[in-house]
């Protein structure tokens, strides 16, 4: 079917394989790119004005802002988690307690966001398990930034561990051990042995945490109340405008949420563990891909 | 922590208690990362059982069978199934392309496959919305249909496959393949015979994935699909106007369906790999 189809009849080989070709672009073609080629001309369609008016939008700008606060904060608070994750799962010299650890750092990828923000919001809203005691408090969670960073905190929740865990197993303890025989604190240890040799790890999950965080919709929308110039992120402002008539501005706030993806697509392919990355171009065999889901 | 000093260290007398020591830090980290999972995973994923049983057996009954409710049910499930078929050939096709052919441009193209994991949900279900929606330039307009549905799950499922068949099929060995064909096997034998059974594990394992994803979207079905009752509205955005309309016992009844669909279509899987393990060995 393919270049391993016997000298005899390269031809039919030669076919099909174009025509596997063919049909597997033209699929994705019609999937990815025509609609986000669409997403750019119906934004500049009604010409850069109104763009620009969309963009200086007070509505779009704090959108913007919350966008950018909500994920600086829940990616570092992610990645620090998602290192100690890992370190606890690989370097206890135990095992009893790691699964239950593992389901629970990845049901949130097997939940519908709609979902989490339920599950959020009967915990932490006003009727919530805790958040009655929590507004007595003074500590407002739900329709407010908190839970909005809670949510996109969760939704987030194992990139980073699941990345960092098989260069953990990978790397091995001798130099580790090497450290501490040397005299280095645990600290030392871990700032200049282990924090170097899993750098890569971290770098690629704290990408894929970025993405999720920035595109997160439903947990948001159910835990922020989407409450316009209040608690309305670039995504939930892509919605309101869309149902409100203003195409554009939708359009907008989309094409900037897209350029931010297909950055953080050039930045998955800089990052992403080179064994996988040959496997995909075909330089070597690799491991099985478990990292994107 | 503070570090003994190195002398001892170097006569091996330290060692036994710095490994006890590093073990008792894996510990208390496992202890600290279980609590807070506990605080912002378990805890909330408790509240929504707990709730949908706040009404009592009959009520959350009533949730779950009420003709809009089976509706959004069945068309979740029909919709998702319909859509991992049609993954599973689309990803092994474009694994195969990815991995056995050659042209200019691959890379790109493989670095494109992880688009629909970069794209915020909403935004891909106003892309697809502006090129298969009412002012459509292909003529094809979708929008508020069920075939929307399919489009946009298929979109932010699309990857799944492709990234589970990859390595797999990168690490094959020829071999066979060319043996069958010089026993006088055609393409498509060879594939069927040989290929295809070494990948199915991992067609099983990306549909799996693919099959949660669509099962619980939201993001890029709401804005495409018009959420009409009985006809396009998938149990997400039901569970989501059950919650605007404040009505979270029944919201919590419906998630504990949708979240037994999907852990049964995993467990179902793991079940079928490991049959196919041990017929392996």
């Amino acid at each position: 079917m393919s270049a391993s189809a016997p000298p005899t009849r390269p031809r039919p080989g030669l076919r099909a394989r174009l025509a596997l070709r063919s049909l597997a672009l033209v699929y994705l073609g019609m999937l990815l790119l025509l609609p986000l080629g669409m997403v750019f001309y119906r934004t500049f369609e009604s010409g850069l004005g109104a763009v620009w008016d969309a963009m200086s939008d007070p509505a779009f700008t704090h959108a913007f802002k919350l966008t950018v606060i909500v994920v600086a904060i829940a990616v570092p608070v992610n990645t620090i988690f998602g290192i100690v994750c890992a370190l606890a799962l690989v370097r206890r010299g135990s095992t009893r307690g790691n699964g239950l650890l593992n389901a629970a750092i990845g049901l949130p990828l097997a939940l519908s966001p709609v979902i989490v923000g339920l599950a959020l919001v009967l915990v932490y809203g006003k009727d919530g398990w805790l958040g009655g005691w929590l507004l007595d408090h003074g500590v407002r969670i739900v329709f407010a930034l908190p839970g909005m960073v809670l949510a996109t905190i969760v939704v987030s929740l194992p990139f980073v561990m699941r990345e960092v865990v098989p260069v953990l197993r990978e790397i091995g303890t001798d130099q580790e051990q090497a450290a501490s025989t040397l005299g280095a604190s645990g600290w030392q240890t871990f700032r200049r042995i282990t924090l170097p040799a899993i750098r890569w790890g971290v770098a690629y999950g704290v990408v894929l945490t970025t993405a999720r965080a920035l595109g997160e919709y439903g947990a948001v929308a159910v835990v922020s109340g989407k409450i316009a110039g209040r608690t309305e992120t670039l995504t939930l402002h892509v919605e309101e405008r869309f149902v409100s008539f203003e195409p554009v501005a939708a359009y907008t706030a989309a094409l900037v949420l897209a350029v931010l993806a297909v950055l953080t697509l050039l930045a998955m392919n800089v990052f992403k563990p080179r064994t996988r990355k040959e496997a995909a171009d075909g330089d070597r065999s690799a491991p099985g891909d478990e990292a994107v889901r | 922590m503070s570090a003994p000093p190195p002398a001892e260290g170097a006569l091996g007398l330290a060692v036994p208690a710095r490994r006890a020591r590093r073990r008792r830090a894996g510990w208390l980290g496992l202890g600290v990362s279980t609590s807070y999972l506990t605080v912002i995973v378990l805890l909330p994923v408790a509240a929504v059982v707990w709730k949908s049983t706040g009404g009592g057996g009959g009520e959350f009954w009533a949730a779950v069978s009420n003709p809009q409710a089976v509706a959004t049910l069945k068309l979740t499930l029909i919709a998702s199934v319909v859509v991992v078929l049609i993954n599973a050939v689309f990803g092994t096709l474009l694994a195969w392309v990815l991995v056995r052919d050659r042209f200019r441009g691959k890379s790109v193209v493989n670095a494109l496959i992880d688009l629909p994991f970069a794209l915020p949900t909403i935004v891909a279900g106003l892309t697809l919305l502006a090129i298969y929606g009412p002012r459509s330039p292909l003529g094809a307009n979708v929008a508020y249909t069920r075939i929307a549905i399919g489009l946009a799950l298929l979109f932010v499922t699309m990857p799944f496959v492709v990234r589970a068949v990859q390595p797999v099929l990168h690490e094959l060995d020829r071999d066979m393949e060319e043996a069958a064909a010089t026993l006088g096997a055609g393409p498509l034998t060879t594939f069927r015979r040989i290929v295809l059974p070494t990948l199915a594990p991992a067609i099983l394992s990306g549909a799996a994935l693919a099959f949660g994803k669509a099962v619980g979207e939201f993001g890029s079905v709401v804005l495409i699909t018009g959420n009409i009752p009985f006809q396009t509205e998938v149990a997400s955005v039901h569970i989501f106007g059950l919650i605007e309309t404040d009505e979270p016992t029944r919201a919590a009844a419906m998630s504990v369906v949708l979240l037994a669909v999907s852990l049964a279509a995993l467990l179902a899987i793991d079940l079928l790999e490991r049959r196919g393990r041990r017929h392996e060995r």
